[in-house]
């Protein structure tokens, strides 16, 4: 352990730390409100909003996330003056709002994927039963597909979670310094290899606190399905 | 927009045989990767199986380091880990300078990680050949080799192709990350073509475009392999 070098990088790569975090959450959170409708537009009746969510989830999920986030950030420079024109420029002169913005698109892409598994998981004599009931397409939907749906997408969404986690450590080669930016200029100024194996153990201990988290959220999210013998 | 697809001409006028060339590293690294990342997987998932408890802990260990990793960090620890320590083991014979292939560093760490995952698939295909199949072999007199080759690999490579496809799928679009290491793969070509024409949008989508057709093209070989390894086999559904 090199406690100069500790010293003199530890507090700047908590910082990173810190942007990691805060990239995953925002865009795990956007994505998630994106996922919804796109998982509704690829299993809805409309031939076009079939093919339009299915060639975006396609797009995002059969490209590197690096090409993705190449071609916002440094494609979206050739668009400035239109971008300044409709006021959007500041979203895209950003590296940290780039790096959102494709992590967003990308991550709701492979979210939208595993609701739509999910809700066509539950089984069709839900909704039919609700239809019996005189319910609404809507008030089905809110009320009886998606609590169901979403105790079985729970946890392919975590693994969704650490996907992202890992996959936000490619916003440093688009100069935004998260944790593996820090890291990654800790080690050009000090060439010291350490650097690296610290912020190896940092991801260790996100990824693991989050799948555990992720078991207690699992656990509390189904009590109700277990027998009451099980429960201590 | 003629000017455009202008870009895209072989020879010196565009970048198409530059394209080519990076998507040809790219796809030569991905195959290069599959047979270490399998080998070492399978490895991974028998000490997992295994009945050594020391065994069973580094094969968890393992897993858990380069599952949880970024794939990015993987690569710098191997790439500069890797030169440091090869490095101090050449100095202890001769006194000169080596350097780690950008190449090999990238298959060393994309193997690593395609080997953690494909433990996992290999693990849950071992558990799905029934128990009567390895009693049977013992019984006909195979040694434990032969059992492994002869009886267990050819029905645990049925169960596990569906997983390994997926692992492939991803390690096609990791490849990519190959680029941040001076390595001359589509992604890097791609950006030498944007540093010289100052066109980012229309270069980085052909890019993306390129990877989805290897995509796509993977996908057609792997329905293939499937229906090849399930020949002789009644399914649900089929």
């Amino acid at each position: 352990m090199n406690w100069d070098l500790l010293q003199r990088y530890g507090v700047q790569m908590l910082g990173g730390l810190n942007v990691t975090l805060s990239l995953v959450a925002v865009s795990v959170t956007l994505g998630a409100l994106l996922a919804l409708p796109v998982a509704l537009a690829r299993i809805s009746d409309s031939k076009l909003l079939r093919g339009v969510s299915f060639s975006y989830v396609y797009f995002f999920r059969g490209t590197p996330l690096l090409a993705q986030t190449f071609l916002v950030y440094y494609g979206a420079g050739q668009f400035r003056a239109e971008l300044e024109a409709v006021g959007l420029w500041w979203l895209f002169r950003e590296a940290y709002l780039c790096a959102i913005l494709t992590f967003t698109l990308n991550t709701a892409a492979y979210q939208a994927e595993i609701l739509r598994g999910a809700i066509q998981a539950v089984p069709i004599g839900q909704s039919e039963a609700a239809a019996a009931l005189g319910l609404k397409g809507w008030t089905t939907l809110r009320k009886i597909i998606l609590p169901q749906a979403f105790v079985i997408a729970l946890r392919p969404l975590g693994n969704e979670v650490i996907l992202m986690i890992k996959g936000s450590a490619i916003a440093s080669v688009i100069t935004v310094y998260d944790l593996m930016g820090t890291t990654r200029l800790a080690f050009s100024r000090s060439f010291d290899f350490e650097v690296y194996l610290w912020a190896a153990v940092l991801y260790l201990v996100v990824v693991e606190v989050l799948r555990r988290v992720w078991d207690r959220l699992e656990i509390r999210i189904t009590r109700h399905m277990r027998p009451a013998t099980a429960r201590t | 927009m003629t000017e455009l697809f202008g870009l895209l001409q072989f020879g010196s006028e565009g970048w198409a045989d530059e394209l080519l060339a990076g998507t040809w590293l790219t796809i030569r690294l991905a195959l290069a990767t599959v047979p270490f990342g399998l080998m070492l997987g399978l490895a991974v998932a028998l000490a997992k199986n295994s009945h050594s408890s020391v065994l069973r802990f580094v094969g968890n260990v393992f897993t858990t380091v380069f599952r949880g990793l970024p794939e990015l960090l993987t690569l710098f620890i191997v790439y500069y880990g890797g030169q440091i320590l090869f490095q101090k083991i050449v100095a202890l014979f001769v006194d000169t300078y080596v350097e780690v292939s950008s190449f090999v560093a990238g298959m060393v760490a994309l193997g690593v990680v395609f080997a953690a995952y494909a433990s996992e698939v290999f693990l849950a295909a071992l558990r799905a050949i029934s128990k009567g199949q390895i009693e049977a072999a013992r019984a006909l007199g195979l040694s434990r080799g032969l059992t492994l080759r002869l009886v267990i690999i050819p029905q645990l490579w049925r169960y596990a192709l569906p997983g390994i496809g997926n692992l492939w799928l991803v390690l096609l679009k990791d490849t990519s990350l190959v680029s941040v290491i001076a390595l001359d793969d589509l992604l890097r070509q791609t950006k030498v073509a944007v540093g010289a024409t100052k066109e980012p949008f229309f270069f980085y989508l052909a890019a993306c475009l390129i990877y989805l057709v290897l995509s796509i093209v993977s996908s057609v070989f792997l329905v293939a392999m499937e229906k090849r390894a399930n020949r002789g086999q009644r399914r649900v559904g089929a």
